[in-house]
């Protein structure tokens, strides 16, 4: 061992595409799994959270606009440069979730593979959802799927890449933007992997991360007016009909979930797909 | 005041042009046993490389290589390994884009504006479109796991050779299939660079094989008993000779095959839009294009107005140099396909067409044609039946929708057709009644990985794109 010591890095939220600390100047300790301190989290606030939204509102546009090869290729590019971050995503991991390292790769592994699952989707969740309808006149109607628009995502709070993964990569893959909150207790691979996004070709804002008190932001991420759809993977199980409910003020969708956390490494469908995009019909007559 | 264009050629240094190129057969470049071929450069006539062609024990060796990689490796690998295989080729093509472009140019007569901004982007797009379906493959409408092939003997033409090549093994590869590939005779270089990528890709030697030749090794390829699957591109003279040939082998078959696509211009079209919509389909790629609009079909009151901007556009069109920028025509791509053109044009006169031919000054050396426009042309001439494969438009004119309809599908073929009206409600009339695997309304030639391509009748069965493309590789 060399007797260097080592630069700590400070972790931030992501927002807009930059890396402020919480407005609220709050932060609160984050430890690997045997209690041992790792890090100083932001612990994000109300402002922070609508500041978030309000990024990813901004960033709708342009991002569900893009072609859906182009966005297909963007998040390819993700999967490459999280490839090249491998060696560090494990470190988190198994410090984290106190996976032995073997098993840290291989969840790290599994984490690219997804993220390049769900890269292949952009370009076929058309011609898999959508539909040339055959009406009985003489129109021509086709329905396709289309981004929501702002989804909140409550990550899952064990796994804390893959998991997180599987519910963010869903999200960019249709369109929409995101405004995440991350694993409370093990929230350094996901600013990690904000540190991979900020240095991708994923515009600004398209992705915002948030750590903090899960319970504490989630209702104020459920009553948030300007949010389209919200993945209440993460949230805790008491507090799941209270964040219904305030979703239920907007109509927002929720997304149904298990009340455990699902195994992760089990290959994914394309229900979080179907569940944030919306169905648009359009009819045109025909005739000369 | 008229303003000269300087030249502004590209660099042929960034093709890397090697004096020989050799077949790939198992993850190797060998040395073909057939008599190698001497790939010409259209533009100039000159001899750009020595090809070293396969003979049938090439092919034999090719087609076992291909089922052992089958067998041992590609078709019982997860699709989400393939699918990373498949990207890899993808990212490639795209770095070595201009490279590749290059390449194209010098060996196709293409201009280098359409290698570099069509041909070898989309090709790239191909296989980066088809990548994500190795792992979703369930999600295609086939069943809950739809079975490879197993061994493609795929056989494409030289008018679009690495685009041809992608839309051949990017879907193949996709679903669990290997390949036997032989380009053109008169366009192998940019397929011997791509087999260069799979090498470099680390694809299992034996998934793809590339096995240059003339008509004699295709032959030898789509009759080989080892080929589960053949996949053709080119003449409907040749697809007739294939489906004949595999009667009762039990292979499965797909043809994409030749044209002569109706392009037909209702008198409230936007004209400007029209008529660079008219160039853009019959000149693009010197015309060389199955789907290409080589039948225009105008309603009557415009014909005249449209007929004279047409002139007046197609004289502008910059002829010549296929490596300079701002060439819209390049070179025709060999000699034979030259004389056919003639001939056809000299049939055109001789039946009493009215021919116009763009007054734009042709390089002294090498094959070229220049635009040409037929008019008063009736639907018995040849000019008006037959794929002329060439910068040759022929103009017949319509009164009502009934009648372009009946005229445009008045024709063996079926591949695509053009509608132009501003009228959408007449547009979808028309789309519902051509009887063509693709209709362009209001622009034309459009392609894209995700967008189902092929045709109706003798142009050929099968699809190539989309979610559909991907049965002509499945056990389904």
């Amino acid at each position: 061992m060399s007797d260097r010591v080592t630069v700590s890095k400070t972790y931030k939220l992501f927002v807009g595409g930059a890396f402020p600390r919480s407005e609220s100047g709050r932060t609160y300790p984050v430890s690997d799994s045997r209690g041992r301190f790792l890090a100083n989290a932001a612990q994000a606030s109300r402002k922070d959270l609508r500041e978030a939204v309000v990024a990813a509102r901004g960033a709708f546009g342009k991002w569900s606009g893009a072609t859906a090869y182009n966005r297909g290729q963007v998040l390819y590019r993700v999967a490459e440069l999280l490839e090249g971050r491998r060696e560090q995503f494990a470190a988190e991991v198994a410090a984290g979730e106190g996976a032995p390292s073997r098993r840290a790769q291989s969840i790290v592994d599994a984490a690219i593979d997804r993220w390049v699952w769900y890269a292949g989707w952009t370009d076929k969740l058309a011609t898999v959802l959508g539909a040339a309808n055959p009406v009985a006149g003489p129109y021509f109607s086709f329905s396709v799927p289309e981004p929501t628009g702002v989804v909140g995502v409550l990550a899952p709070p064990d796994s804390s890449l893959l998991g997180l993964v599987s519910v963010l990569a869903p999200v960019l893959a249709v369109g929409a933007t995101a405004v995440v909150v991350a694993s409370e207790d093990r929230p350094l691979p996901a600013i990690t992997l904000a540190e991979v996004l900020a240095t991708s070709d994923v515009p600004g804002g398209v992705v915002n991360l948030l750590t903090g008190h899960t319970a504490e932001l989630a209702p104020w991420l459920a009553a948030h007016a300007d949010v389209n759809a919200l993945d209440l993977a993460g949230a805790p199980v008491e507090q799941r009909a209270e964040l219904e409910r305030a979703a239920a003020g907007t109509v927002t969708r929720v997304l149904r979930v298990g009340r455990g956390e699902p195994d992760w490494t089990t290959g994914p469908d394309i229900g979080r797909l179907r569940a944030l995009v919306e169905t648009k019909t359009v009819w045109h007559p025909m005739g000369v | 005041m008229t303003w000269e264009y300087d030249p502004a050629p590209e660099s042929r240094a960034i093709a890397n042009l090697k004096p020989t190129y050799r077949p790939f057969v198992d993850g190797e470049f060998v040395d073909g046993t057939g008599e190698p071929l001497k790939s010409v450069n259209p533009a100039t006539e000159e001899v750009l490389a020595e090809v070293g062609t396969a003979g049938p024990t090439d092919v034999d060796k090719a087609v076992k290589a291909a089922r052992r990689a089958y067998d041992k490796v590609w078709g019982r690998m997860p699709g989400s390994e393939r699918a990373k295989y498949i990207f890899r080729i993808a990212r490639m093509i795209a770095e070595r884009a201009r490279e590749l472009a290059v390449l194209e140019t010098l060996d196709n007569g293409k201009p280098i504006k359409e290698s570099r901004d069509t041909d070898v982007p989309t090709a790239s797009a191909h296989f980066f479109y088809h990548a994500g379906w190795a792992d979703k493959l369930e999600y295609a409408g086939y069943g809950p796991d739809p079975r490879p092939l197993g061994v493609a003997g795929q056989v494409i033409p030289w008018n679009f050779p690495l685009l041809m090549a992608a839309w051949k093994i990017a879907p193949a590869l996709a679903c669990g299939n290997t390949v036997v590939l032989k380009p053109a005779e008169t366009t192998p270089l940019t397929a011997l660079v791509l087999a260069e990528i799979i090498q470099q890709a680390e694809l299992p030697p034996g998934v793809v094989n590339i096995v240059p030749g003339a008509g004699d090794v295709g032959a030898e390829l789509v009759n080989h008993p080892g080929v589960a699957k053949v996949a053709f591109t080119g003449s409907t003279e040749v697809g007739k000779l294939i489906q004949g040939s595999l009667a009762g082998t039990g292979k499965k078959l797909t043809l994409e095959l030749g044209g002569k696509a109706a392009n037909i211009v209702f008198d409230d079209a936007p004209l400007d839009q029209a008529v660079e919509g008219i160039v853009n389909g019959i000149f693009f790629n010197q015309g060389h294009v199955c789907c290409a609009g080589s039948r225009l079909l105008v309603q009557e009151s415009i014909a005249d107005e449209l007929l004279d901007r047409l002139h007046e556009r197609v004289a502008t069109l910059r002829v010549g140099d296929p490596m300079d920028k701002n060439t819209d025509v390049g070179a025709i791509n060999s000699r034979d396909q030259l004389s056919k053109i003639r001939e056809l044009v000299t049939s055109g006169e001789q039946e009493g067409a009215q021919r116009w031919t763009s007054p734009c000054p042709l390089p002294e050396k090498g094959f070229f044609f220049a635009p040409t426009v037929f008019a008063n042309v009736t639907q018995s001439m040849r000019i008006a039946r037959e794929e002329i494969f060439g910068p040759v438009l022929s103009v017949l004119t319509f009164r009502t929708p009934d009648e372009a309809l009946a005229k445009a599908n008045n024709t063996p073929y079926g591949l695509s057709a053009g509608v132009w009206t501003e009228k959408g409600s007449r547009i979808l009339w028309m789309a519902d009644r051509l009887r063509a695997g693709v209709v362009w309304a209001n622009t034309f030639n459009r392609f894209d990985p995700a967008a189902p391509f092929g045709g109706y009748q003798e142009s050929g069965f099968g699809r190539e794109g989309g979610r559909t493309g991907l049965e002509a590789y499945l056990d389904v």
